[in-house]
C-alpha cells in the first residue's frame, strides 16, 4: 500500500471516528484524530498481527496508553477486519464492546486495558520485558499523550525500559500540545521532551509533521534499525483534531466535545464521506 | 522458620517446575527473603527499583503475556500507594497478578506510622473480585501457595515476614475459600486472622479456666469471606467477637459485620486498631496500646456475655 492509499485510508478512518462519536453525540475526538496517521501506518505497514487470530502468540502489540483515543483504535481495528462495521455504531452504548477507553476484555485486537493515564506505558514495558524473556521477537508499540507525560509513572516505566534494554519497545508521544484544560506549556510544560527521553536512555526521533504517514513510516523504520539496545521514543508533532477543520479549530475544547447532527453532516462532507 | 523463608523455599520448587512464574519487588528483596532465590533465577526475579506503580504495571503487562507475576513490597506500598494501578491494570484488566504485602499492621514495628498499614484490607476489599488472603502460619502458607498458583485471578497475600508459632499441623485440610474452625465451642464465637490468632488462643486459656467455651474461627481468606461458617457459628453462640491486625473500619470486623447484619443479626464486638494511625513500637507494646492483646480479648468476651 503506497502513501497515497494510506492518506485516503486516513480520511476513511476519520469518517468512521466521526460516525462513532456522532452517533453517540459527544466524545474524545481531538486526541483520536491526532493519531489516525500513526495507527494507519502501524497496522498497515508494520505490525505483525492477524485479525483472524487476535491472540496469536508472538504477535506485535500496541498499547494505547492514552486510552481515551479508543474511537481511533476501533476504527482502524475494524478497517483491518477485527470486527464488523456495525459495531462502530455502538460506542458507549449499553453492553457495548467499544467503551470510550480501551478495554482488552471487550474489544478484539486491544492488547491492554487503559484509561487511567500513565499505566498503559508501564504495561507496555512489562509486555516488552515478557517478550524478551519468551525470545519471540515481537515488537511492542505504545502511544502516550503529551499531557499524560506529566504522570510520574511514565518516567518510572521509562527508566525501567532503558535499564532492561528493551529495544523491542517503540513508543510514540502524541505531541499535539493540548491537554484537557488548555495548552500543555501553560499547565505544566514538558519541554524539552526529546532531551528528557534522551537523558532517560532512550533513542529519540522527532517527526516534525506527526500527521504525515510517510514521515511516521520513516521514523518507525529508523527505530527498527537502531542496534544500541535502547528503547525508542518517537516525538510526533501532531495537531489535536487534525483533519477536520471545526474540530481542529475548537482547540483544547476538542479533547472531548459534543458532535451535533449538523456538525456530523458538515464533517462527513468535508471528509468526503456519505451521510 | 520465618514466613518469608517458607515463601521463598516453596516458590523455589514451583519456579523450577513452572517457568512462567516471575517475582518482582520494589527494592525490598532482602527484607522479603528474596535474595537467594533472586540469585538462582536472575531472569525471573526482577527488582524494579523504588517504583511500586511501575511494578504493578510491569506485572500486569507480563501477566497479559502468560506469566504469573508476584509483586512484593510492604503492605502500605502494595495497596494504598498503588490502589489505582491494582484497580485498573490488574483487577479491571483481569490480570493474574499476585500481590504480596509484608509487615501488615503493627508488625511494621519500628518502621512506624508511615509503614503501618491499617487500611490495606479496606482498600482491596472494595476492589471488585479481589481475593485477600492472610496466612496464620507456615503450614497454612505452604498449603495456600499450591492453590494460589492454580487460581488464575488477582489475589493479595497479607504476609507476616518473620517467625510465628504453628497453629496448624502439616496434615491439616486446607481450602483457600473455607474458614478454619480451630476450636469448636458454644458460648461465643471469636473470628480472627493473622497474628491475632495467637492472641485469641492465649485469651482462650483464661476463658476456659472460667468455664467459657469459645468457638475459634480463623478467617484466612477475608475476601471472599466464608459466610456459611460465620453464620452457622453465630446462630449457635449468639455472640461474636472479631480480632484483627487492621483498622476495625474496613477490615475483618467490617466484613463479618456485613455478613451478620444481612444474614444473621448478632451482637458483635470488634478488636483491632480503632480508627487511628500506627506508631513506632514493638508488637507487645503496640498490642497493648491498641487494646489488641489477649487481656483485651478476654474483656471483650466478658463484656459481650455480660459477665
Amino acid at each position: 500500500m503506497d502513501f497515497k492509499d494510506l492518506d485516503i485510508k486516513c480520511k476513511k478512518i476519520r469518517q468512521d471516528i466521526l460516525t462513532q462519536i456522532g452517533t453517540l453525540g459527544a466524545g474524545h475526538i481531538g486526541g483520536s484524530f491526532s493519531i489516525v496517521e500513526l495507527l494507519v501506518v502501524l497496522y498497515n505497514k508494520h505490525m505483525n498481527v492477524d485479525p483472524n487470530e487476535p491472540n496469536m502468540n508472538g504477535r506485535d502489540r500496541l498499547i494505547v496508553s492514552k486510552g481515551h483515543s479508543g474511537p481511533a483504535v476501533y476504527a482502524v481495528l475494524c478497517d483491518i477486519g477485527y470486527f464488523d462495521k456495525s459495531w462502530l455504531l455502538t460506542l458507549n452504548k449499553p453492553k457495548t464492546n467499544l467503551p470510550s477507553h480501551c478495554d482488552m476484555n471487550k474489544t478484539p485486537g486491544i492488547d491492554m486495558t487503559t484509561g487511567s493515564l500513565g499505566q498503559g506505558f508501564s504495561c507496555a514495558a512489562g509486555i516488552a520485558k515478557a517478550s524478551k524473556l519468551k525470545k519471540d521477537g515481537a515488537k511492542i508499540y505504545t502511544i502516550i499523550g503529551d499531557g499524560e507525560s506529566q504522570e510520574g509513572q511514565i518516567w518510572e516505566a521509562g527508566m525501567f525500559a532503558a535499564h532492561h534494554k528493551l529495544d523491542n519497545l517503540i513508543a510514540f508521544t502524541d505531541y499535539n500540545k493540548l491537554q484537557l484544560d488548555g495548552e500543555v506549556k501553560d499547565i505544566c510544560g514538558i519541554e524539552p521532551i526529546d532531551k528528557k527521553w534522551e537523558a532517560f536512555g532512550w533513542n529519540t526521533v522527532t517527526v516534525n509533521n506527526g500527521n504525515s504517514c510517510e514521515a511516521i513510516d520513516f521514523a518507525i523504520k529508523q527505530c527498527k534499525e537502531f542496534s544500541n539496545g535502547k528503547p525508542s521514543m518517537v516525538i510526533l508533532n501532531t495537531k489535536k483534531g487534525y483533519g477536520l477543520s471545526f474540530v481542529e479549530n475548537a482547540g483544547f475544547s476538542n479533547h472531548s466535545m459534543p458532535i451535533s447532527k449538523e456538525m456530523f453532516d458538515e464533517g462527513m462532507k468535508e471528509l468526503g464521506g456519505t451521510i | 522458620m520465618e514466613m518469608r523463608q517458607t515463601f521463598s523455599f516453596e516458590m523455589d520448587k514451583y519456579m523450577a517446575q513452572n517457568e512462567n512464574i516471575v517475582l518482582l519487588n520494589a527494592d525490598l528483596a532482602k527484607p522479603n527473603g528474596l535474595s537467594e532465590i533472586s540469585e538462582k533465577y536472575p531472569e525471573r526475579c526482577i527488582n524494579v527499583g523504588v517504583a511500586e506503580q511501575n511494578m504493578a504495571g510491569i506485572a500486569a503487562g507480563m501477566s497479559s503475556y502468560g506469566f504469573i507475576p508476584f509483586i512484593f513490597t510492604f503492605t502500605p506500598f502494595a495497596t494504598r500507594r498503588i490502589c489505582d494501578q491494582i484497580a485498573v491494570s490488574i483487577a479491571y484488566a483481569g490480570q493474574n497478578v499476585k500481590i504480596v504485602g509484608t509487615d501488615p499492621g503493627i508488625s511494621a514495628e519500628y518502621n512506624g506510622g508511615t509503614h503501618m498499614s491499617v487500611e490495606d484490607i479496606g482498600i482491596l476489599r472494595s476492589i471488585p473480585n479481589m481475593v485477600i488472603f492472610e496466612p496464620v502460619d507456615n503450614s497454612q502458607l505452604k498449603k495456600a501457595l499450591v492453590q494460589i498458583l492454580n487460581f488464575d485471578k488477582p489475589l493479595y497475600i497479607r504476609m507476616f515476614r518473620k517467625e510465628l508459632p504453628d497453629v496448624f499441623s502439616d496434615d491439616y485440610n486446607f481450602d483457600l475459600f473455607k474458614a478454619d474452625i480451630i476450636k469448636e465451642g458454644k458460648d461465643v464465637t471469636i473470628i480472627c486472622s493473622g497474628i491475632m490468632v495467637q492472641e485469641v488462643l492465649e485469651a482462650n486459656k483464661k476463658l476456659s479456666d472460667w468455664g467459657i467455651n469459645a468457638e475459634i474461627i480463623n478467617i484466612h481468606t477475608i475476601k471472599p469471606i466464608d459466610e456459611d461458617t460465620i453464620i452457622k457459628s453465630a446462630a449457635k453462640t449468639k455472640h461474636v467477637i472479631t480480632a484483627e491486625n487492621h483498622n476495625i473500619v474496613g477490615g475483618l470486623g467490617s466484613a463479618v459485620s456485613e455478613v451478620l447484619s444481612q444474614r444473621c443479626p448478632t451482637i458483635l464486638k470488634c478488636i483491632g486498631i480503632k480508627d487511628s494511625f500506627g506508631q513506632v513500637g514493638k508488637m507487645p507494646y503496640l498490642k497493648q496500646e491498641y487494646n489488641m492483646d489477649s487481656r483485651s480479648i478476654v474483656s471483650a468476651v466478658l463484656e459481650i456475655l455480660k459477665r
